[in-house]
């Protein structure tokens, strides 16, 4: 057997694995959202954050706990690595200097988790576990809160109620993530990933002398980082690391754990919203441009066009043998489809096309899947967009889902579409005029500039995958990366929940023979246009100058 | 005092006890459960998958390591590989890439240079090696630095060196490295690899038994 047939196989295996789970994850999560009652560990949970679960809030209020909470997790999450050089157990490292602080605090609570430190050498235990970690599950459920919230606005009608966010919060961390990530991580010990508690290691080598390194909880961690798709690494590496992703089985394992929410939760919307079919038109959106981009990526990859692959007779640079050319090209895809922005192989490394891919993924969105919650509320959006054109084409009012998408509600899904674009191009031109920034590039020429354009689009989407080439610990990149992780997350959560409300508000329509079918695959097939053609005409200029620049040379 | 400042006030008061509590369940119980099944299932994996020869730790069989004379089996280029540079106190593996780019001029000259070196060092009286058979990640360095394996074919290339310095036949090389050859998981994940450090330590098993 080829690497390209071993390569298509674990597409498939990883294909059949997520169907398995679709049906009872989507419908438990389903349940999870829907119930009206609480365990009992929730219940002290409640009491200890002083909060009414049964309380219904409408957006404004929802979206300021969202906002709180948030804030909240920033400051405490900074204070704790400004005050790291004091903490027990944290193996005597020093404390981070405050803008890089400030860079993770935001990095991690924005669901980013865009690395401008080596974690290896600088967080200790406690800001690890009880800090980074403890962020990869919140910011996920925040984001599952706020998808939910969405798909309450298209299910109830006449009402402006969207739930309780600290019910949603709570559940999504208790009941989902917590359960999953614990299996998760036992798996991934009994394939070779770490888990202790003690300090530096330093053991013996072959040829003599010593060598040193770093232990912790990592399987617990890395478990966390892909189902939440939060993208964070232990090491400096990411999961291609040893450590974190050990073996061929653990790395498709890891891209299972990827995907497998974000796609579960479109049955999960499909159920809330009482047609199944709509779910699946979400799910068949997402699928498709989730495998053509694969697809693509292992073409390219395989193809390895560029002078030093060409000489070395392979796209190896950046890769480890144990996973090879296939299951990296799937495992890039897929972390860039999402907001995960974990790696198991250096995306600046691969072909110039290849990074273009890994780049369009991120500008797509972040929305097939997309992460935790944030790809189900970004592919409704654009499914809102393309209702809305189809509706001009026809020349009558879109509906979606039984709900008018009149001038208040297009208005705040454009302004949505707006935000990650605006900000990607805005700073990546501010960096090119300034004479500073560039000196943080290790590549020249085209590559020189994608490693800007990718590092803005990935904090502006919240994705963290980086052209690691960039030295991004410099006051300029984390400044400003930072205030795009923020603008990006949450300026479109709050065009989200006011849609939300203002769907939730209305009387639906009943649907005639005019109707669009948005069940159909018709619609599914006009909703992959729309997001080809938003985003391609908005990064088009950009990609040129930079990846189809190198990889068309 | 203004009532919307009280109102935030307790919103953000809610907001820290809600990220106190769940930092205790997910910071700490998760972590500290995960770990206490860790440790008592999978104590030697949790801990690093350390490896001995003769009673002695020689490293993990996770972590590729650099450094290994010409009568052994050589790994990866690891040009991404560093040393901490804060927290000097230790001296930490740090790992990573080179992030060189497919047309960077600096990788073209490592893989030229690295290619150049693995024929010249694998060619034996016998045996030349063809540059053109010289496979992909013998010239490469990988994503972590830390790749503990190897391609069976740059496995194979290095039979014969290792096999003359060694006093060796060739076919029992070969064989030894037959035996430490994985293939592919179930069939399909993955690519097949050779661990560089396992092979090692059995081939001085075998020197030394002789």
């Amino acid at each position: 057997m080829g690497p390209v047939t071993a390569g298509v196989l674990q597409l498939l295996a990883l294909i059949g694995a997520l169907a398995l789970a679709y049906i009872p994850l989507g419908t438990y999560m389903a349940r999870v959202y829907a119930s009206d009652r609480h365990w009992r560990v929730e219940r002290w949970i409640y009491k200890g954050i002083g909060a009414d679960p049964d309380t219904e809030m409408r957006w404004p209020a929802y979206l300021r706990g969202v906002l709180a909470f948030s804030v909240v997790g920033v400051l405490f999450l900074y204070l704790l690595q400004r005050l790291q050089g004091v903490l027990p157990r944290s193996l005597g490292f020093r404390s981070i200097d405050p803008d890089q602080a400030f860079n993770t605090a935001v990095s991690f609570v924005t669901n980013t988790n865009w690395q401008s430190y080596y974690g290896e050498q600088a967080m200790g235990h406690v800001v690890q576990t009880a800090g980074l970690a403890v962020q990869n599950f919140v910011s996920a459920a925040v984001g599952i809160a706020v998808a939910v919230a969405l798909v309450r606005g298209f299910a109830r009608s006449r009402t402006g109620e969207l739930g309780n966010f600290w019910a949603d919060l709570v559940r999504g961390v208790v009941r989902v993530l917590v359960p999953l990530a614990a299996v998760a991580a036992v798996v991934l010990v009994a394939c070779g990933a770490i888990q202790n508690f003690s300090g530096i290691h330093e053991v013996g080598q072959f040829m003599g002398g010593q060598q040193q390194w770093n232990g912790g909880a990592v399987a617990s961690q890395e478990a966390i980082k892909e189902i939440g798709t939060n993208g964070g690494g232990y090491f400096n590496a990411n999961s291609a690391h040893p450590f974190e992703n050990p073996t061929p089985f653990s790395n498709l394992f890891e891209i299972f754990l990827i995907l497998v929410i974000p796609f579960a939760l479109t049955r999960t919307f499909g159920l809330m919203v009482g047609s199944v079919r709509q779910g699946y038109a979400i799910l068949a959106t997402m699928a498709t441009i989730w495998i053509g981009f694969t697809a693509l990526m292992m073409w390219t990859e395989f193809a390895h066009h560029g002078p030093a692959f060409d000489l070395a007779g392979g796209a190896y640079e950046g890769k480890e043998v144990r996973f090879g050319v296939g299951a990296s090209s799937i495992f890039a895809t897929s972390t860039t489809l999402t907001s995960t922005g974990a790696v198991n192989a250096f995306h600046s490394s691969f072909t110039g096309l290849g990074g273009g891919v890994a780049m369009l993924g991120m500008m797509l969105g972040e929305i097939a899947p997309g992460g935790t919650g944030s790809g189900l509320y970004g592919m409704l959006i654009m499914a809102v967009i393309a209702v809305f054109i189809a509706g001009l084409m026809v020349g009558r009012t879109p509906e979606y889902l039984g709900k008018k998408i009149g001038s208040r509600e297009i208005k705040l899904a454009a302004c949505y579409i707006l935000v990650t674009p605006a900000l990607v191009l805005v700073f990546t031109a501010l960096a090119m005029a300034l004479p500073t920034p560039a000196n943080s590039m290790t590549n020249s020429g085209a590559h020189g500039f994608s490693e800007i354009l990718y590092a803005y689009t990935s904090a502006s989407n919240n994705n963290g995958s980086a052209f690691a080439g960039l030295n991004a610990d410099t006051q300029w990149f984390n400044s400003t990366l930072g205030l795009c992780m923020l603008f990006g997350r949450f300026l479109p959560m709050v065009f989200v929940l006011a849609l939300a409300g203002s769907l939730a508000e209305q009387t639906p329509v009943p649907a005639t023979a005019g109707t669009l079918r948005t069940d159909k695959p018709l619609y599914a097939g006009l909703l992959v246009g729309t997001i080809i053609v938003i985003t391609g005409l908005t990064y088009f200029p950009a990609l040129a100058l930079g990846p189809l620049a190198e990889g068309l040379a | 005092m203004n009532n919307s400042v009280v109102n935030t006030g307790r919103l953000l008061a809610a907001g820290l006890r809600a990220l106190l509590v769940l930092t205790v369940l997910t910071g700490v119980l998760y972590p500290l459960a995960v770990t206490g099944v860790a440790q008592a299932l999978f104590d030697d994996k949790a801990n690093g998958s350390e490896i001995k020869a003769d009673g002695k730790v020689v490293g993990s069989s996770l972590i590729g390591q650099q450094g290994y004379s010409l009568d052994y089996f050589q790994p990866r280029p690891a040009n991404g590989l560093g040393v901490n540079s804060v927290n000097t106190q230790y001296r930490l593996i740090l790992s990573g890439a080179t992030n060189r780019s497919g047309d960077n001029p600096e990788l073209i000259k490592w893989v030229k240079e690295a290619k150049a070196k693995v024929v010249k060092d694998n060619s034996t009286a016998d045996y030349k090696v063809v540059p053109a058979e010289v496979p992909a990640d013998a010239v490469t360095s990988s994503g972590s630095g830390l790749d503990p394996d190897i391609s069976p074919r740059y496995a194979d290339l290095q039979v014969h060196r290792v096999a003359e310095r060694n006093g060796l036949p060739v076919d029992q090389v070969r064989k030894l490295v037959e035996e430490h050859t994985d293939g592919r998981t179930l069939g399909f994940m993955g690519e097949p690899r050779v661990n560089v450090l396992e092979l090692n330590v059995a081939l001085r098993a075998l020197t030394e038994g002789d």
